[in-house]
C-alpha cells in the first residue's frame, strides 16, 4: 500500500504546476501508469480523493492510462510487446533487450481553471 | 485549460536518491538495498554475512521496519554500526529516510552499507534509496509462484537469494521453477541457493559480495 506516498507526491507536483499556471481549480489529471509499476489504480484513486478533499483539487477526476510493456531487441533490433512479463526477445530469444515503455509512472496532462 | 505536464511522479524521491548516490560515490561506498517478504530471512542473512565478512570489509546497516528495534539489536550485537528506521506504518523506505540516517554513520570509514528494507514484496521495489544494486530474498516456503505474482520486485533486483533450501523436502516448491520464472522476468539476475540455518550455499554469496565491493572500489 504505497499508493498513499505516490498520491502525496502526485498532489505536490499538481500543486506546484497549478501555482505556476495561476490555476484555481483542478478539473482532471491524466496519468500514464506503466504495466510494470506495482500500482493498484483503485487504491491510488482512493488515496488521491482523501488527500485533495477540502482543497482546490477536490472533485478532480484522476484518469489513468495503463501503458503496455514494450521492448526492442539489442541483437536483432526488432520491437515487440513484452507479454506475460517475459523480458527476452520473442523473435530471436535474446535476453539482451531494452524496455522502452511500460515502466513509467508519470503525469501527462492536467485540466485546470 | 489543458496543461501538458509530462513529469515522473516519483521525481522528488528519485532526486534525493540521486543525491544520496553521489555522496556514496564520494566515499567509495557500495550500497545494497536488501528486500523480501517478512520472514524470508533478511536479518539472518545479514548476521551470517557480517560474521563472514567483517574482518575483510567495514560494514554498516540501516534497518527498516514499521515498528520495533529488534532487528537493529540483533545487528548491534555483532559490533557493526546500525541505525533503525521505524516507518510508523509506511511499507517501504525512501530516499529521504535514508538521508536522515547519514549523521549517525562515518560514511568515509565504510566499504559496504546494507539497507534492510521493510518486509514487503511490492512497495520497496518502486522507491530508489540511492543504492548500487538491489538484492532480494525469496524463501522456498513462500512458493515458486512468487516471481509471476510480484514481477516488479524480480525485475528490479540484480540478485536473488533463494533461502531456506534445507526445507525443500517439506514444501511443494522447486528451485528449478523459481529459477525459471525469475529468469524469465530478469534474464540477468544472479541467483544463489542458500540456507541461513545450515550455512549451505553461503560461501559463494560471500565471495560474490566481497568481489562486488572490491570491484566498485577499483572502478
Amino acid at each position: 500500500m504505497h499508493e498513499m506516498s505516490i498520491a502525496q507526491s502526485l498532489v505536490d507536483i499538481l500543486h506546484e504546476e497549478m501555482e505556476n499556471h495561476n490555476a484555481t481549480t483542478l478539473k482532471s489529471v491524466t496519468l500514464n501508469v506503466g504495466k510494470l509499476s506495482a500500482i493498484v489504480p483503485e487504491a491510488l484513486s482512493f488515496c488521491f480523493e482523501i488527500i485533495v478533499s477540502g482543497t482546490n483539487m477536490e472533485g478532480a477526476k484522476l484518469l489513468m492510462d495503463i501503458i503496455p510493456l514494450k521492448g526492442v531487441c539489442r541483437d536483432c533490433e526488432r520491437p515487440f510487446e513484452i507479454e506475460d512479463y517475459a523480458f527476452s526477445c520473442p523473435h530471436c530469444d535474446s535476453p539482451n533487450i531494452k524496455t522502452i515503455a511500460g515502466q513509467d509512472l508519470s503525469i501527462v496532462e492536467m485540466e485546470v481553471d | 485549460m489543458k496543461i501538458s505536464v509530462v513529469k515522473n511522479i516519483l521525481e522528488a524521491n528519485d532526486r534525493i536518491a540521486q543525491q544520496n548516490r553521489s555522496l556514496f560515490d564520494q566515499h567509495d561506498l557500495t550500497v545494497m538495498n536488501l528486500m523480501s517478504s517478512p520472514g524470508a530471512g533478511k536479518t539472518s542473512l545479514l548476521e551470517r554475512t557480517i560474521k563472514a565478512l567483517k574482518d575483510e570489509l567495514s560494514l554498516g546497516v540501516i534497518e527498516g521496519d514499521i515498528q520495533s528495534s529488534q532487528d537493529a539489536e540483533r545487528i548491534a550485537r555483532l559490533n557493526v554500526p546500525v541505525v533503525q528506521i521505524n516507518t510508523g506504518g509506511a511499507c517501504h523506505l525512501d530516499g529521504n529516510m535514508i538521508r536522515d540516517t547519514f549523521e549517525e554513520f562515518n560514511l568515509a570509514a565504510l566499504d559496504l552499507l546494507v539497507v534492510e528494507n521493510v518486509g514487503n514484496l511490492v512497495c520497496p521495489a518502486e522507491f530508489k534509496v540511492g543504492e548500487d544494486f538491489k538484492a532480494m530474498i525469496l524463501s522456498v516456503t513462500e512458493g515458486d509462484d512468487k516471481p509471476a505474482k510480484y514481477p516488479l520486485m524480480f525485475h528490479e533486483s540484480s540478485v536473488l537469494l533463494i533461502n531456506k533450501i534445507d526445507l525443500l523436502p517439506y514444501v511443494d516448491c522447486t528451485v528449478e521453477r523459481i529459477r525459471e520464472e525469475a529468469l524469465k522476468i530478469n534474464p540477468h539476475m544472479t541467483i544463489f541457493e542458500i540456507s541461513c540455518k545450515t550455512g549451505e550455499g553461503l560461501e559463494s554469496w560471500y565471495e560474490w559480495l566481497s568481489r562486488e565491493v572490491r570491484n566498485r572500489k577499483k572502478a
